[in-house]
């Protein structure tokens, strides 16, 4: 007994080392699992609040590019208001004729962007106070975002799509051939769809919208355009690479899109029924 | 004694408000920031208790890592060059240091430059295998290493160069 405590007296900077590298190792394992990153996110109201701040003097110098983006978007919704018999024969945002689900948007604003790291998070500055849950989508006037991750009182972190863990259903606008949208960390205005149907007619800079496979996302919202495209080594299925629609780089305001079907939609789909 | 402790505490909150407020966001070629926190680590008072510079580097990690949302990552590279830090300063700094107060503003600069190179390539190169977390993307985890380190060498000597207190 007498030898383990001085065993464990000689040897303590070592055995806290371990421990410390231990509890680190752990943390970074859960980082990159889905929705496993519990304790360490930046949706407290310490890191949030400090984001907040910050953002409350960085945003002034992005006011003009925001600014036109806001003109722009008014100017396509007035368009749509103007000429509505023309809103029913094109694909807008939510295709409501095609798709009776239901979405509720929610306006918000990114505190914290990252585009650079090979894991990219994103802060927003709202939280389970106004409603936001996990697995929402964000998106903004552009295209898709990202999905709400971790939610704190006022606070929320987003899985960018410019994340190795995210994973979205994305398929060709004016088909119903989807894939899976991932990106392989290289640059921020490339994504890849991967397991597209090798049937399917590819082009030089078709769209790519959102699938409706999933309940994160209502169907047709834009991504991107086809960059180019090859057959993966088994030759059967298409690796696209997707040049987007959004500059990831430069994001500002927000929306966040509730499914209000999702429960009944998810329990429909569950394994065991 | 006391102003050290008053020292090395506002050196922590700098590190970490340097860190994800200006440093993350610099995007140098596109993705290169400094992780010029580790500063902290390589400021901290030699003769200090070991045990306690442990618990105090995985702190400041830990912080980084809630600011940036990467989970572990710095915080096992901070613990990581916590506990190797003897032996480096061992090697670049010869036995003297234990013996005498040195400080690292005092040091010859290739010894300093030595001791800081190799801690700052060491913390990088856990930091990216951690952070990326595949062991496929080993080349991009070297490169961001190389281009990380030198950009993180460059800021920790020129503030050390800057903020040194003349020889006292």
């Amino acid at each position: 007994m007498q030898q383990i405590i001085n065993f464990l007296i000689k040897n303590k900077n070592f055995i806290l080392f371990i421990l410390l590298l231990f509890i680190s190792l752990i943390f970074t394992i859960q980082s990159h699992s889905y929705h496993k990153s519990k304790f360490i996110n930046s949706a407290n109201w310490l890191s949030g609040g400090i984001y907040e701040q910050a953002n409350g003097v960085s945003s002034y110098f992005s006011l003009k590019s925001e600014n036109e983006r806001l003109v722009e978007e008014n100017r396509r919704l007035k368009n749509i208001l103007y000429n509505k018999e023309d809103s029913l024969s094109t694909v807008h945002f939510i295709d409501s004729t095609s798709y009776p689900t239901d979405f509720k948007l929610r306006a918000a604003k990114i505190t914290k962007n990252s585009y650079a790291r090979s894991n990219n998070i994103l802060l927003i500055n709202k939280g389970s106070s106004d409603s936001i849950a996990t697995d929402m989508g964000v998106i903004n006037s552009k295209g898709i975002i990202g999905v709400v991750d971790q939610v704190g009182g006022s606070h929320a972190t987003v899985i960018s799509i410019l994340n190795s863990i995210s994973k979205i259903n994305a398929q060709l606008k004016n088909t119903n051939h989807f894939g899976t949208l991932i990106w392989n960390g290289k640059s921020p205005n490339i994504v890849q769809l991967i397991d597209l149907e090798k049937v399917v007619q590819l082009k030089k800079n078709d769209t790519i919208i959102t699938g409706g496979n999933s309940t994160l996302f209502p169907k047709g919202v834009p991504i991107g355009t086809v960059k180019d495209f090859k057959l993966n080594t088994t030759e059967n299925l298409y690796e696209v690479n997707v040049q987007l629609f959004n500059d990831m780089t430069n994001l500002e305001h927000v929306f966040v899109i509730e499914n209000l079907h999702r429960e009944e939609i998810d329990n429909l789909l569950a394994p065991n029924n | 004694m006391g102003s050290t402790v008053f020292w090395n505490s506002l050196r922590f909150v700098i590190a970490v408000l340097a860190q994800v407020l200006i440093c993350n966001h610099i995007n140098f070629l596109g993705y290169i920031d400094p992780l010029v926190y580790i500063y902290f680590i390589l400021l901290f008072p030699f003769n200090a208790n070991r045990s306690f510079f442990l618990v105090a580097a995985f702190i400041l990690g830990l912080t980084v890592d809630i600011f940036s949302d990467s989970g572990g990552a710095n915080a096992a590279a901070c613990v990581i060059i916590a506990y190797i830090r003897p032996f480096v300063l061992r090697f670049s700094f010869g036995i003297s240091y234990e013996h005498q107060s040195v400080k690292l503003e005092n040091t010859a600069f290739g010894q300093r430059m030595g001791y800081i190179i190799i801690l700052t390539v060491i913390h990088h190169f856990f930091f990216f295998l951690l952070e990326i977390f595949n062991i496929s993307n080993i080349l991009i985890i070297l490169r961001n290493t190389l281009f990380f380190s030198i950009f993180t060498i460059l800021v920790i000597t020129l503030s050390i160069t800057l903020f040194s207190r003349k020889n006292s």
